[in-house]
């Protein structure tokens, strides 16, 4: 029954590994067209594999419900690492409705983006390290879907991490990109160092890694329990359940761990697109879904989880509107978007019900349906920016405008792309986004709902912002004029389609197939008719609003509105000054206050004592070393001289 | 001549042999004073044998073996030495020669 799937999930996973290592270890031997075509060929290749996967797991589980209750399947396990007689570490392959929804979405993008960067990365001299690596953020993000328990999950979560590091760094020689990586990677870090812990609390307490066990109403009741920390009572599964989610929240960029992500575009603009569609990104929000049933059991963590989320989204749509670099606006644009997913995970909670171990079943699929949607059209808008960026050689929007001639294909894409993001019906993000605010009414979360709604009417007026700056308005007086890139715009043209019809074409899946495994509650609230009449009468006003101030291309009445706001414009260009509050902690209280008189005390104490110790030995073999002087018959002395008190000492003891 | 007499003159012949081996700088001497220790104490095995052993034999026969392993010894420690002598360029003894610490 499982056998068939073993194959192309396995051929879906290793080929884009085997394309990394052999790109990896053929270095700079191989001529460029080689690299091209190995790079193609194996991203071709895993998207067949993963469809191929994909109807099989359709085929021989979602319609077979009487076989597989949970919708779930471990294709293949192997023991790894037998910690203790109870607890065993395996690897292995898993699949349920989400992981093969990811594993479509993920080689899909892959390929698309490898498509793309054929054109885009025709000129770098590290043509074959940048493929390389493209491929191994593949794997580790299809490794991470696919893993069956939480140990595995991290193994590929932190190679995740590493590929984003080594991609947003990719131009090493700009310090900007290095200190970008680093703030990435260092970001990230610490929210998994706190991942970390929650991994070894969970499997301590429960004795398993694998989802199947832990990522159960059963096993989160059994941590419903107090435990007491320094003479305080802490709620045990909640505890274990934020430690948990501080991975993430740091990988999907919550507030106030967002800041890696704005900074992240300092890679290449095809990274920037994959980091913020399939990989990397939602991967917090994918972890988050998948331990839904566990978190489900502490009615305060999914309170944190929705709240977090709807400040993120709120916060990031009201920096974006400010922005003027082309890639920082989708940056703070997919921040809003990952608020929106958490926030749907948050709706899980029923308000009316404190009973948390019911939920309600569209939150799950309508974060989930968020990220499928969500993912072709904002790698569609990154690809478009790279395009536009590849044409006016800048990220500024200000050296923009009157491009919808020069780059018909590219113009067109944005145009879906930013329909769909608005949540404009019928286009994809409009389903989505409508299930999200649906799920968050219904579970009575009316705040959330409605933040939501209006974060709605923000995106729309941002994006059309951006839409408008770019290809309307006049020229820039220096216009360049060339072509759009051969390899360029086919994928913007392909992903145009499923950021259009993705919506429609997918709302049934995701609501009959993709729910939680776990008690869903039923709910009584039907669907209120008005709701998505004002969602996308929200994304209208936001167009509108749009395209009353940038559409004409005349910019006076924009900038009297921002000179009479000027404080709290200033301060929402300046993104809140929360990457200066985080330099201030990290530099003055950190680096000042706390790891300073550290390393006075390494420094002096630690490493003193043990010089103080290498001195002593020194000054003692000083005072010995006159001895050995060299002069043979001193030293026959002293044998006759020994020999002789052997001697008495004998004579004496007698 | 009593056994007083030899072991007397076996100690002495140690002392001088033992203040020339210390002494003398050069290599030379301190293997001629190597000797005179061996024969004082060869004096010393054949005065016990010839005043107090029940049968000399053994102590008559000792010295013989000393002399020969000596000999020996000696054509191997003047082979060295001409080593060192060809290596080095003299053979002073008190002359530092890479044993100090």
């Amino acid at each position: 029954m499982v056998d068939p799937l073993v194959l192309p999930t396995a051929l879906a996973l290793f080929l884009p590994l085997t394309a990394f290592l052999l790109l990896a270890f053929s270095q700079g031997r191989l001529p460029r067209p080689v690299i091209t075509g190995l790079a193609l060929a194996f991203s071709c290749l895993s998207m067949v594999a993963a469809y191929t996967a994909a109807s099989r797991y359709y085929q021989a589980v979602l319609l077979a419900p009487a076989d597989f209750p949970s919708r779930a399947v471990v294709v293949f396990t192997g023991q790894w690492l037998n910690l203790t007689p109870t607890l065993t570490a395996s690897l292995g392959l898993f699949l349920d409705p989400i992981a093969t929804m990811m594993l479509v979405l993920i080689t899909t993008i892959a390929f698309l983006v490898t498509v793309y960067s054929v054109g885009y990365m025709d000129h770098d001299p590290a043509y074959g390290r940048f493929f390389a690596l493209l491929s191994l953020f593949a794997f580790s993000m299809l490794g991470l879907v696919m893993a069956p328990n939480i140990l595995q999950t991290y193994i590929f979560w932190e190679l995740v991490g590493v590929c984003s590091y080594a991609l947003i760094g990719f131009w090493y020689q700009k310090p900007a990109a290095v200190a970008a990586s680093k703030k990435a990677f260092i970001v990230t870090r610490f929210a998994d160092s706190f991942f970390l812990l929650g991994i070894i609390l969970t499997a301590s307490l429960t004795n398993t890694f694998d989802f199947e066990i832990l990522a159960t109403t059963g096993t989160a009741a059994g941590l419903d329990r107090a435990i007491a920390i320094f003479g305080h009572d802490f709620h045990l599964l909640t505890v274990a359940g934020l430690l948990v989610f501080a991975g993430c929240w740091g990988k999907s960029a919550m507030f106030p761990l967002h800041i890696w992500l704005p900074d992240a575009m300092e890679g290449p603009t095809p990274v920037s697109s994959i980091i913020h569609s399939a990989t990397m990104v939602v991967a917090g929000v994918f972890l988050t879904a998948r331990m839904l049933p566990f978190f489900a059991g502490s009615a305060f963590l999914l309170t944190t989880i929705s709240t977090v989320g709807t400040f993120t989204a709120f916060f990031a749509a009201l920096v974006a509107i400010t922005q003027v670099d082309i890639k920082r606006i989708l940056a703070f644009s997919t921040l809003s978007q990952l608020g929106l997913m958490m926030l749907a995970l948050g709706a899980a909670r029923l308000v009316d019900q404190p009973a948390a171990f019911a939920v309600n079943g569209l939150a799950y699929s309508a974060a989930m349906f968020h990220i499928f949607t969500h993912a072709f059209f904002k790698c569609l808008l990154f690809l478009s920016a790279g395009a536009v960026i590849h044409m006016v050689h800048s990220n500024d929007l200000a050296a923009m405008g009157g491009l919808r001639r020069s780059m018909p294909w590219t113009y067109g894409g944005v145009l879906a792309a930013c329909l769909a993001i608005s949540g404009i019906f019928p286009f994809s993000g409009f389903w989505s986004k409508d299930a999200i605010l649906l799920a968050a009414w219904q579970s009575g979360q009316v705040v959330p709902a409605m933040i939501g709604l209006g974060v709605g009417a923000m995106t729309a007026f941002y994006m059309f912002r951006f839409f408008f700056l770019i290809f309307h308005g006049p020229a820039p007086a220096n216009h360049p004029v060339s072509h759009e890139n051969p390899w360029m715009s086919p994928p913007i043209v392909i992903l145009a389609v499923p950021a259009l019809l993705a919506g429609y074409l997918g709302k049934d899946w995701f609501t009959s197939f993709c729910l939680p495994p776990m008690p869903i509650a039923a709910l009584h609230a039907a669907h209120p008719a008005w709701l998505p009449v004002a969602s996308t009468g929200a994304g209208l006003a936001g167009l509108l609003l749009a395209w009353l101030l940038y559409g004409s291309g005349d910019l006076a009445r924009v900038r009297g509105i921002t000179a009479r706001l000027a404080p709290l414009y200033r301060l929402v260009y300046a993104k809140f000054y929360i990457d200066e509050a985080c330099l201030f902690v990290t530099r003055t209280i950190i680096f000042l206050g706390v790891a300073a008189p550290i390393k006075w005390f390494d420094r002096q104490v630690v490493d003193g004592t043990m010089n103080g110790l290498g001195r002593l030995l020194q000054a003692g073999g000083a005072m010995v070393r006159w001895v050995q002087n060299g002069q043979l018959p001193f030293y026959l002395g002293s044998t006759v001289l020994g020999m002789i008190l052997l001697l008495i000492i004998n004579a004496l003891r007698q | 001549m009593t056994l007083y007499h030899c072991v007397a003159l076996s100690l002495i012949l140690l002392a001088i042999g033992v203040y020339g081996m210390l002494t003398r700088p050069n290599f030379i001497g301190v293997l001629l004073s190597i000797e005179v220790i061996m024969n004082a104490a060869n004096l010393n095995v054949i005065g016990f044998a010839h005043f107090s052993a029940q049968d000399p034999t053994a102590g008559a026969l000792f010295p013989v073996f000393v002399m020969a392993v000596s000999a020996c010894e000696m054509a191997v420690a003047l082979a060295i030495l001409i080593a060192l002598f060809r290596g080095k360029g003299h053979l002073d003894s008190r002359r530092p020669g890479g044993l100090h610490g």
